[in-house]
């Protein structure tokens, strides 16, 4: 298989993949997956149709905010390809450590195999330099690897929150290239809905069942109005001491919990009138 | 003049039901190009390690490709580490071997099923790119929208993600499951075209492993 001339952009790929079955990466600055190229003259559009027909398409709503208390996580968990919901029980927010948490958006596999990838990464890290490394690092680590790979049809809209040395940190990273310092993210086809809720409800100072509330709320809400989000909310909140999940809630008992039926007065009267008419 | 296309859909489905203590993995065996059938006597099923199935549907080419990549992994990590691969190992073997082709990727629709370290049944379930799950049931194939609303309403186990955690136990027996995935495929033969001729069901429990074989319509 050819390879494209990657000498501009100074990354440079390890072993082919049959050496070492695959199985291993190779431990160097840049190192990455060795993956095979198709030999054919539009390397960009090569099967495209194919590509996006079997690619895990996902609508999807998560967010993230850094508060005094350190920084809360949530997502939804469904998974759609096109208008089929192919999961309803995916786990959109991923551990890469036990103080730092990843979020998933876009291509399910993208995200699962780069964000495994980096917790591999910063394992080495700490094992190279005996420190933990910070999110600023991770998230650049990550943002690096997504830039090499850009235009190629990746598709990750992630944010990296972590506690480090320097407090909590949060940053946003997609598979353009971008990468984001911010207080307060987003990500996702129920963004919109979720910012809405929660722009309007955050305030720095919360407690943490607060804060965990308000994320649970804006979930919720994106998940009633956007298509492609639902299935549960999990929260999760990362301290000083690392990271735990504060809630997971199914969406449609969310619902009931947050806008309770109302009896009616008709149904009073029917239940009355019919031990006469028995 | 028709521009070469390097994937083509074999048809065909396959499913999973994980239990307490057994697994049940089932695929029809048509295989199909278009309208016509090339065979109606094609295994979709292949055991790579002795508590450890895989069920593929999708491009043939590509699917014995990735069963032959995947055993051989298998026998090297046998080599390597002096112990047959675990469910779970090879769960995530499958992920990455599905990932390294990302850019040119093999066109197949996965199920995994088989018993973890625990003697727990399990099943995985794959997208054509490798993201994957571990779940109670899965479906994947041509027939797969047909059945997984069937195995939902039967199924359907409270949230994994739920806390506080609440026990998700598949309210079926060994030959329950059986029966069920037997029913399922009878109902997705009648309405999908690639779907049909026989159903080969292979049963993992802490005894082994043990195949039957069903007529399903050939029409």
């Amino acid at each position: 298989m050819m390879k494209p001339d990657m000498s501009a952009l100074e990354t440079h790929f390890g072993a082919p993949a049959g050496e070492d079955c695959g199985l291993l990466f190779d431990v160097d600055d840049s190192s990455m997956p060795a993956m095979e190229f198709p030999n054919c003259p539009n390397f960009d559009r090569f099967q495209a149709k194919t590509k996006d027909m079997v690619k895990n398409k996902r609508g999807t709503t998560t967010l993230a905010f850094i508060f005094d208390r350190g920084v809360i996580v949530a997502a939804d968990s469904r998974a759609s390809m096109g208008g089929y919901i192919s999961s309803q029980t995916v786990r959109k927010i991923i551990e890469i450590n036990p103080y730092m948490l990843g979020t998933m958006a876009g291509g399910a596999a993208d995200c699962q195999f780069w964000h495994r990838n980096l917790g591999t990464k910063c394992r080495l890290h700490e094992l190279a330099n005996k420190r933990r490394i910070s999110v600023t690092g991770a998230s650049k680590l990550l943002a690096n690897i997504l830039y090499s790979y850009r235009g190629m049809g990746l598709s990750i809209g992630t944010m990296i929150a972590g506690w480090d040395e320097k407090g909590p940190g949060l940053y946003y990273v997609d598979s353009e290239g971008a990468r984001l310092k911010g207080n307060r993210f987003s990500v996702g086809s129920g963004s919109l809905y979720a910012y809405g809720i929660l722009d309007e409800g955050y305030r720095f100072k919360m407690s943490i069942e607060e804060a965990g509330e308000l994320a649970r709320r804006a979930i919720y809400h994106a998940t009633f109005r956007d298509g492609a989000s639902g299935g549960c909310v999990s929260v999760y909140h990362v301290g000083p001491d690392g990271w735990t999940k504060l809630s997971g809630d199914d969406v449609g008992e969310l619902h009931f919990q947050y806008y309770p039926v109302q009896k009616t007065p008709v149904e009073q009267e029917m239940v009355d009138a019919s031990p006469s008419t028995a | 003049m028709a521009k070469f296309s390097p994937y083509e859909n074999n048809g065909g489905t396959c499913v999973a039901v994980a239990g307490d203590g057994y697994c049940v993995v089932a695929a029809d065996t048509r295989l199909s190009v278009g309208y016509s059938i090339l065979t109606r006597d094609h295994s979709k099923i292949c055991q790579l390690a002795d508590k450890c199935i895989l069920a593929s549907s999708g491009f043939q080419g590509d699917i014995k490709a990735l069963q032959k990549n995947l055993a051989a992994k298998e026998l090297v990590y046998e080599h390597n580490h002096n112990k047959k691969m675990s469910c779970p190992a090879m769960a995530q073997l499958l992920s990455n071997t599905l990932y390294y082709k990302r850019f040119f990727p093999y066109y197949t629709f996965n199920v995994l099923g088989g018993l973890d370290s625990q003697g727990k049944g399990c099943v995985f379930t794959y997208d054509a790119v490798g993201s994957y799950e571990r779940t109670g049931y899965s479906a994947q194939g041509t027939g797969a929208k047909l059945i997984t609303p069937v195995l939902d309403n039967k199924l359907k186990s409270p949230n994994p993600l739920i806390l506080p955690a609440r026990d998700a136990v598949t309210p079926l027996s060994e030959s329950e499951a059986v029966d069920l995935v037997k029913d399922v495929f009878a109902s997705a033969t009648e309405r999908d075209i690639y779907t049909g001729d026989k159903l080969e069901i292979v049963v993992i429990n802490s005894s082994g492993i043990h195949r039957e074989y069903i007529e399903l319509r050939k029409d």
